[in-house]
């Protein structure tokens, strides 16, 4: 399920950021009549077309793996986080109604009516991942029943979904989603522009998409802050993971980097801030930090991968950070980006980062809440289907998405991304600079 | 019958069925008839099915989406059970539906070069032959019984745990003709989108082919429940509605031929539909009340009472958003079309 989930987020989340950049090109040249805006819009709805279909296969896939792999947490969890899974189902409803609208309609339905298409899409879209986000909320911080022997009575379906984690997460989540799409989009056509400097559309796309991007990734690290104190007080031991924190301490510091090592219970070769920690998650310069010693051996997630994964998110998130602030500033001022190759190429790298932070985070999420897959409840090993032989299905689904990846790529760079040929429906005048 | 919060709830999940089968049921029966695509017009049929589909298909899969979600939220022990047991249909199910949405999509927007068009043609036909027999064995496996007397335990040996239950002669014959059933649906729809009587003609022969098959195959069934679903058999012969139930399905199946075979494509469509939707309600009515015969009613399995009240809310609200919302993708792409 794991491979399902990385696989599914990728696509989920294009689907949250694609339909924003479609209706912006197309709100641009209806207000324009720009027709660079409008092929644009044409392409990136094809590339939302393809990618909302895998999404929705693969999804599809997720809602029965939930049963098909963890059948005693989804009877025991399904009267309590099964309401934000229908209201998501909802949610995917329109998306894929309109979405049907919005490619198929161009002229059947008025252009207000399409416009008005594509805004439901995108909003649906949001809506669904914040939907999926709250049910794993919700296994982080369960809330909402009164555990007797070992059976979830009383159950109140609505506080399982108002958890404390529930904000942090929905926020960062739906930023992550604008941040990495915004600039997988902006790195590509970055990297196009590099070597066609005057190519128009690229240029357009480019302004969109950092448009998209660029102010979520700016606030990114912010959502993080919040969502990092809420991790301290709630989930203290998976925090102690992520810093590769092994001793409780007062006035903590915080290691960037290093190799913690479970059976030494110390991290080498870090580099660390003194107090920073205590600080970043608790805003006190000498507030105590749990380390793990303060949790049983057998409750301790496996350490090196959540710090790293927590490392990796940080880094690579303030470097978008950064750049974003640049380029928001560079446009606030006016001056023409395009012609910064600094800044073009510190765009091409942001291109997969954004990416590389959302599996790094779920890492951090869903590894560093082991051996728990609900908090302090139930324990994974515990959850899992008797039916042997589990490998088969994961090797098969695992070759089945590389494959289908491989293709998605393929179709998006045919489809999308590739620069308009002589003869296309874009006039391919140049911009002069 | 009460009406209990359990039993609309269990009502709307058949609901939802009922739906999946009635619009994405025929997205599938759409994939056979790419497959036995033949003649001059080969290329035209294609075309005309997947112009029917394109627009409209994602939105009706995500009603098999509803189902499951309802399922584990207000069922969850028949959920539980039905995903340990039927894993590895559900398992193969999957992946013809992960292929079948892939393939249709690459083959639309993939490049022009007839080869690799075909290739995806071919997947997608395939993967929708498979599918709707995979979900006939899993319904077949469930009004046997077979699912519901299983016990699970660590200890039990693998083939009668998870082979067993599903891997019947009924199981397949329920397959069959849930494919009959999706390829007759499918080609009757087309009769009414198809511009021009030659293409018309072609799918009003294979609707007529596909009521045959329908026909022979529930026989057979039928024959088969006699050995192997003797608590559903017994039902469907001698429960109180039985024979109300026989008669509306058979003035449906006589309507939908006639119609057909007199070129009145539109009443062929609402009979076939009514059809389809009779044999589903057969089913559930034959089982009730239980969800998981012979053990497990409806009621035993439904999640607590709150959790029911607010999926009921949901619903509510989720139908407000969703009817008038299906109601315009449906305007704007089935009505406008003929005028
Ligand atoms: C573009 C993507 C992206 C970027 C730039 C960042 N993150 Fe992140 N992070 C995610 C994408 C993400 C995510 C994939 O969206 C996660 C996984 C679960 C979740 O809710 O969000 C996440 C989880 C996550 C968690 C785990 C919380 C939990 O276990 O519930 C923390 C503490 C942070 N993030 C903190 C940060 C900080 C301090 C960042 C500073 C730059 C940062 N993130 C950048
Ligand atoms: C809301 C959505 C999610 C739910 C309900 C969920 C559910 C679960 C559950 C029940 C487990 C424990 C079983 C196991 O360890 O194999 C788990 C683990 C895992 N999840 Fe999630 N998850 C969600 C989101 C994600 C996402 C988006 C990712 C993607 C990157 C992800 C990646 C993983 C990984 C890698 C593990 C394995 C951890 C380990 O084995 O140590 N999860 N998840
Ligand atoms: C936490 C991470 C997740 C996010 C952000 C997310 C979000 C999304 C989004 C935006 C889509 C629309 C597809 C697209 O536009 O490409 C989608 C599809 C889908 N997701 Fe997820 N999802 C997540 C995890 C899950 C999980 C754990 C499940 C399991 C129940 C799930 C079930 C589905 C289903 C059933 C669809 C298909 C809907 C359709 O047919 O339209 N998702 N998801």
């Amino acid at each position: 399920m794991g491979m399902s989930l990385a696989f599914h987020i990728l696509f989920a989340v294009v689907g949250i950021g694609m339909p924003a950049l479609m209706v912006i090109a197309e709100h641009r040249w209806r207000r324009t009549g720009d027709a660079g805006y409008l092929e644009l819009a044409k392409r990136w709805s094809r590339g939302t077309a393809i990618l909302f279909a895998v999404g929705a296969v693969s999804g599809t896939v997720l809602s029965f793996e939930l049963g098909l792999l963890w059948p005693e947490f989804m009877k025991q969890a399904g009267p309590l986080v099964g309401m934000p899974f229908s209201l998501e189902g909802f949610a995917f409803f329109t998306e894929a109604i309109f979405l049907g609208v919005y490619l198929y309609g161009w002229d059947r339905i008025s252009p207000r009516a399409h416009v008005i298409a594509g805004v439901l899409v995108a909003v649906s879209g949001a809506l669904s991942g914040i939907f999926v986000v709250i049910a794993n909320a919700w296994m982080n911080t369960p809330r909402g029943f009164t555990l007797i022997d070992g059976k979830f009575t009383n159950v109140n379906p609505i506080a399982a979904m108002m958890t404390p984690a529930a904000f942090p997460q929905t926020l960062h989540m739906t930023l992550a989603a604008y941040a990495a799409t915004g600039f997988a989009v902006a790195g590509i056509h970055a990297a196009m522009l590099l070597r066609d400097p005057r190519n128009a559309f690229h240029r357009r796309a480019l302004s969109v998409a950092l448009l998209v991007g660029a102010p979520a990734a700016l606030v990114q690290p912010l959502a993080g802050d919040i969502e990092a104190r809420y991790v301290a007080r709630q989930q203290p031991a998976k925090l102690a993971a992520m810093e590769g924190l092994f001793q409780t301490t007062r006035g903590a510091p915080l290691s960037i980097g290093g190799i913690p090592n479970e059976n030494e219970r110390r991290t080498r070769f870090a580099i660390e801030i003194p107090h920073g920690l205590s600080l970043l998650a608790f805003h006190e310069l000498d507030a105590e930090v749990k380390g793990l010693d303060a949790f049983p051996r057998d409750e301790w997630p496996p350490v090196a991968i959540v710090h790293l994964a927590f490392d990796t998110m940080v880094g690579l998130g303030s470097f978008m950070a950064l750049v974003s602030a640049a380029v928001l500033i560079l446009l606030w001022r006016k001056r023409d980006i395009i012609s910064l190759r600094w800044i073009l190429i510190a765009v091409v790298l942001c291109g997969p980062m954004g990416f590389l932070c959302i599996e790094a985070g779920w890492t951090v999420t869903e590894v560093g809440r082991q051996p728990w897959v609900i908090y302090g409840i139930l324990r994974t090993a515990d959850a899992v289907t008797p039916m042997p032989g589990l490998i088969v299905p994961f090797l098969t689904f695992t070759a089945l998405y590389c494959f289908l990846g491989i293709i998605v790529v393929l179709l998006l760079y045919q489809q999308v991304l590739r620069s308009p040929r002589e003869g296309e429906t874009f006039p391919h005048q140049t911009d002069a600079a | 019958m009460t009406f209990t919060l359990a039993i609309i709830l269990a009502g709307i999940v058949m609901i939802a069925l009922n739906a999946y089968v009635l619009l994405a049921g025929a997205d599938f029966g759409g994939g056979v008839w790419d497959f036995f695509a033949r003649g001059d017009r080969r290329q035209a049929q294609r075309d005309l099915i997947s112009h029917a589909i394109a627009p409209i298909w994602e939105a009706n899969h995500v009603w098999l989406i509803l189902v499951i979600v309802l399922l584990f939220t207000c069922f969850p022990a028949a959920f539980s059970t039905i995903a340990i047991l039927l894993h590895i249909p559900l398992t193969l199910m999957l992946l013809g539906i992960v292929l079948r949405g892939s393939a249709f999509i690459f083959r639309s927007y993939g490049s022009e070069r007839d080869t690799a068009q075909q290739r995806w043609g071919r997947v997608f036909a395939i993967a929708s032959i498979a599918t709707p027999v995979l979900l006939g064995m899993c319904v077949g496996a469930v009004a046997t019984g077979a699912i519901g007397a299983t016990a699970v335990s660590r200890s039990g040996s693998f083939v009668s745990q998870f082979i067993d239950p599903w891997l019947t002669m009924f199981g397949v014959g329920v397959g069959l003709l849930a494919l009959a059933l999706f390829s007759f649906l499918a080609a009757v729809y087309l009769t009414v989108e198809a511009e021009g009587t030659e293409l018309q003609e072609d799918f009003r022969t294979r609707a007529l082919w596909a009521a045959g098959a329908v026909f022979v195959i529930a026989f057979g069934v039928l024959a088969l429940s006699w050995t192997e679903a003797p608590m559903v058999r017994q039902m469907l012969m001698a429960g109180p509605w039985a024979l109300p139930l026989h008669i509306v399905t058979g003035i449906a199946a006589i309507t939908a031929i006639a119609a057909l075979w007199t070129r009145h494509f539109r009443l062929a469509r609402v009979a076939a539909a009514a059809q389809v939707t009779f044999i589903l309600w057969g089913w559930a009515a034959a089982q009730y009340p239980y969800l998981l015969p012979p053990t497990l009613t409806i009621e035993a399995a439904a999640a607590p009472n709150r959790t029911l009240v607010l999926i009921l809310w949901a619903l509510a609200a989720g139908a407000c958003v969703l009817l008038p919302s299906l109601y315009y993708l449906f305007r704007v792409f089935k009505m406008q079309r003929r005028s």
